[in-house]
């Protein structure tokens, strides 16, 4: 088997001539950066006080809303809102919640009563259901799910009240940072290049088979383990190198964007996608595409 | 002094530098895509490599989670090749515990942990080779991965040491500096509000002359601060402008 190996080199300078004009209306500050120290204005995320003066406590870039003052870092874990779509793990199974890893501070919450049950929709829970937890999730399994509430320390109540959320069987997972998934109407896409995509606002992405027509009755609980054909494969592979190659450039990730992103990665092999040279060519056409299509 | 002269008549040190002058200090941000937060840190020839997981939900044993503010939890290790002589464990020896207890005074110090109680944050520090202010370089190192990972903290935290020789302080010492029997002293400062995370000395030094030894101190740290100003004012910019459109 070939191996490509390459020696380091020099990383590339972005080039921030030309970009000063717009470089220059954003007010970018670092931590210990006195921001104002007019006390008219009100402390937002990002910000403390310093002796009447308000200073920045993240590097980012400060957001006014009227009288709010905010600094908004480049980088966070997720931050999440009511309604929001996202994919998370299970990490723990407890009397009547599961815990849930869904890249935010603390563990989300899962509760038995916020999951559609098999065999009706209202259907009380019992205490036999309690013992059964485990049958339905347990921990390691993917799930997709929305934001029901946050609580007051930043902790989030997730929910499955819907036949399109549950447990997420055959597929690829896909890390991202949060800040690069475009909110839309709907984060479930069937692309026509023939897979599926959830689009976590949490920044975890799933790739997975296009279904069929899905049972009813088995509540999202049910997985299928039928061999999903090389083609399939192939086709799932190559948006996940998309998605990287899109990620490591800062692309917001949509169905737009992706499905660009992949049709101008058709004229190489998948596993080339990754080289940087490549991924410069496929994400630059990408770009292309976007713009022209927007105006 | 046994047989090393750490200055020259003509003012010079061992490394033709002069007495209050800092080492070539070169870093940079983000070097970790699967970390949270990341930095990598040259001072002179000691080199450091941080990274920062978090804040998380309390990982082992729930006990240790406080309700009002997150834990900080850190870990210094060594790489093996990092010293002259080949290092038997890279970390978990009394030295490293207790530099690990020191990292974590002084970040509890600058991050604003009440912010997220409940939770956890990991820095995690290897030195990759050492050639004298460990601490300092990683406590420098930290500091950018921190900001790299958008956790709030009051102010940088610059670190740095100072050595006292012939009467005078000598800035930012080297490990023959370190080693060749003078005092050292690490200072962990908050250069904006001049207020100290950490002082340490472990030798002896006559009370008359810990003014000018803190002095010297804090000059190094506030030169130190100011490269890690523009360091993390470049990244900054950068990926502002990666991001734009």
């Amino acid at each position: 088997m070939a191996v490509d190996m390459r020696l380091p080199t020099v990383r590339k300078q972005i080039s921030l001539a030309g970009s000063n004009s717009n470089a220059d209306g954003k007010h970018l500050v670092v931590p210990g950066d006195v921001i104002t120290s007019d006390t008219g204005f009100m402390r937002g995320h990002g910000t403390y006080m310093d002796d009447e003066k308000l200073t920045a406590s993240v590097a980012g870039e400060v957001e006014r809303v009227n009288k709010l003052i905010c600094v908004r870092p480049l980088k966070t874990r997720y931050n999440g809102e009511v309604g929001d779509v996202i994919v998370g793990r299970i990490t723990e199974v407890q009397q009547k919640r599961w815990k849930v890893e869904t890249n935010s501070r603390l563990d989300s919450v899962l509760l038995l009563s916020s999951v559609n049950l098999p065999g009706g929709e209202l259907r009380r829970r019992s205490a036999e259901d309690e013992l059964t937890m485990r049958d339905y999730l347990q921990e390691g399994d993917l799930i997709s799910a929305e934001v029901q509430s946050v609580f007051s320390d930043g902790a989030l109540s997730l929910h499955t009240r819907s036949l399109k959320y549950g447990k997420l069987g055959q597929g690829v997972l896909v890390q991202v940072s949060p800040s690069l998934v475009k909110r839309q109407k709907t984060h479930f896409h069937n692309l026509p290049c023939g897979a599926s995509i959830i689009l976590g606002n949490n920044g975890f992405l799933w790739l997975y088979p296009t279904p069929g027509q899905q049972d009813e009755e088995e509540g999202g609980y049910y997985t299928s383990l039928e061999l999903v054909p090389l083609s399939d494969r192939e086709v799932i592979s190559r948006l996940r190198n998309c998605l990287l190659a899109l990620a490591a450039h800062k692309v917001l990730l949509y169905d737009t964007s992706v499905l660009y992103c992949y049709e101008s990665s058709l004229l190489y092999q998948i596993k080339d996608i990754l080289k940087p040279e490549t991924m410069d060519e496929i994400v630059m056409v990408t770009r292309q595409r976007l713009l022209d299509q927007e105006g | 002094m046994a047989g090393l002269e750490l200055l020259s008549d003509q003012g010079y040190r061992l490394d033709g530098r002069k007495a209050s002058e800092l080492r070539k200090v070169q870093a940079r941000m983000g070097v970790f895509g699967q970390a949270d937060g990341s930095a990598y840190m040259e001072q002179g020839n000691t080199k450091a490599l941080a990274v920062v997981y978090g804040p998380h939900e309390v990982r082992g044993s729930r006990s240790k989670s406080l309700h009002d503010r997150a834990v900080i939890n850190c870990q210094y290790s060594m790489a093996t090749f990092s010293t002259a002589e080949r290092k038997r464990r890279p970390h978990g020896d009394r030295k490293s515990s207790e530099m690990s207890l020191h990292l974590k005074q002084t970040f509890e110090a600058a991050v604003l942990t009440q912010l997220y109680p409940r939770s956890q944050i990991d820095i995690y520090v290897k030195i990759l080779q050492s050639d004298g202010g460990n601490y300092s370089a990683c406590v420098n190192a930290a500091t950018l991965a921190l900001v790299d990972a958008g956790i709030p903290m009051r102010d940088y935290v610059c670190a740095c040491t100072a050595g006292f020789a012939e009467g005078t302080a000598l800035a930012d010492l080297c490990h023959a500096e370190e080693t060749g029997g003078g005092t050292a002293l690490s200072l962990a400062l908050l250069p904006r509000s001049q207020s100290i995370a950490l002082v340490q000395m472990d030798a002896r030094l006559h009370q008359d002359h810990l003014d000018t030894l803190m002095e010297a101190a804090m000059e190094a740290c506030k030169g130190l601060s100011k490269v890690l100003d523009s360091v993390v004012r470049q990244h900054l910019q950068e990926v502002s402008v990666l991001s734009r459109d």
